[in-house]
């Protein structure tokens, strides 16, 4: 015999669902990021093949407050012209990317003790002074946006505190 | 209120050395920020939205439906778009080195899945519920139960990766994490809904779960 249901306020309800009422909160993407970002593995890096012509090495370390560096961050890098980029950091912070040349590329660092991305741009050198963002900025800070040339490749450590702190950006 | 979270939350303490300190430079984003990868075709297989076949059995735990949509602040659906999803475990591991709670490593179970949102935006996964677990913050810190999620708009700007969780957890009222979101409403969206339509007779609840990719790009309209 069948329960009426009904009478009771309990059955299980096929009710509309709620609709949602703004935009997802940020949360940090924690220390076990690696199980679900790691599946491209190397080819994550290569926004162009590194063997292919015109291809640079782009790399550098994420460093904290104290200058240490943080091994537990993941960096995204896009170009519409180029591409997108994943780079896990080792355990030395150190990131690396091999990548086309265009004016800038957008990057973004996700790490622990972050409870938002950071959006930031790298610049490759030499940059346009005329560059709107880069423009606005004190030399210093300017600085901190544009990737230096170094053993045959370029380098761009980002600071996410302190001394020669990295540039982010709001929008 | 802002919607996202502060970078300098003192409750979360590694948020101490890694957040800046200079006020964040506001710009218009520009062709690169509001253009974005579509990370689609080839990127998944079929069954990688199912974290329950992934081992040589049938990991341990309460099985789950999980879907939702992804949407723009807009409303519009993100479509054909990447969705990637990492948990811990139902004893609360994850199947990482850095993760020493001495709790069972489930063999049969990886903890992380992928798919790609159909035209409505949607997305699905089939996994066991997650545990909550001990992490260093302070004393007794207990995570409440959550799924990662790491989901694309259309717009570079409009990247995100956040956490769902599970309705009715007591422990979210002691996290810091869940609680870096300093709007109540905001928090509440974050909290994933029991979804009758989803769970399947004597197999699976389901639970439902929107993603609003905002980006920043407009303006909140929460007060």
């Amino acid at each position: 015999m069948s329960t009426d249901w009904e009478r009771y306020g309990i059955a299980p309800q096929r009710s509309a669902l709620p609709e949602p009422t703004g935009p997802t909160p940020s949360q940090t993407v924690g220390p076990y990021y690696e199980i679900g970002m790691s599946w491209m593995g190397a080819e994550g890096e290569q926004l162009v093949p590194p063997d292919s012509p015109g291809a640079i090495r782009l790399g550098g370390r994420v460093l904290d407050g104290n200058g240490d560096p943080v091994p537990d961050a993941v960096l995204e890098l896009w170009h519409p012209e180029v591409g997108w980029g994943r780079s896990l950091v080792d355990a030395t912070g150190t990131y690396r990317f091999s990548v086309a040349t265009v004016p800038y590329y957008a990057l973004d660092v996700f790490a622990r003790g972050t409870l938002q991305r950071l959006a930031t741009r790298v610049y490759l050198p030499p940059a346009d002074d005329g560059d709107e963002l880069l423009a606005g900025l004190e030399p210093d800070r300017r600085a901190t946006l544009v990737a230096v040339e170094a053993d045959g490749g370029l380098r761009h450590d980002i600071r996410l505190q302190g001394e020669g702190e990295t540039v982010f950006l709001v929008w | 209120m802002n919607l996202d979270p502060p970078y300098d939350f003192p409750p979360y303490r590694s948020t101490a050395l890694r957040h800046p300190t200079r006020p964040l430079v506001p710009m218009a984003p520009g062709p690169v920020e509001t253009s974005g990868p579509l990370l689609g075709g080839g990127r998944v297989r079929p069954g990688d939205h199912d974290l329950t076949r992934q081992g040589g059995g049938e990991p341990l735990g309460e099985r789950i439906n999980v879907s939702g949509r992804i949407l723009d602040a807009a409303g519009r659906p993100v479509r054909g778009q990447l969705v990637e999803m990492w948990q811990a475990n139902a004893a609360g591991r994850y199947h990482h080195r850095v993760d020493q709670h001495p709790a069972p490593i489930d063999p049969n179970f990886a903890g992380a899945g992928r798919c790609l949102t159909d035209d409505e935006g949607r997305y699905r996964f089939v996994t066991v519920l997650p545990g909550p677990y001990p992490w260093g913050n302070h004393p007794n810190a207990w995570r409440p139960a959550h799924l990662h999620f790491s989901v694309f708009g259309t717009a570079f700007a409009e990247r995100l990766v956040t956490q769902m969780y599970f309705p009715g957890d007591p422990l979210q009222a002691h996290d810091p994490i869940f609680h870096g979101v300093r709007d109540p409403k905001a928090r509440q969206r974050m909290i994933a809904a029991l979804d009758w339509a989803t769970t399947e007779d004597s197999f699976a609840l389901g639970y439902h779960f929107d993603l609003v990719v905002s980006g920043r790009l407009a303006t909140p309209t929460e007060s």
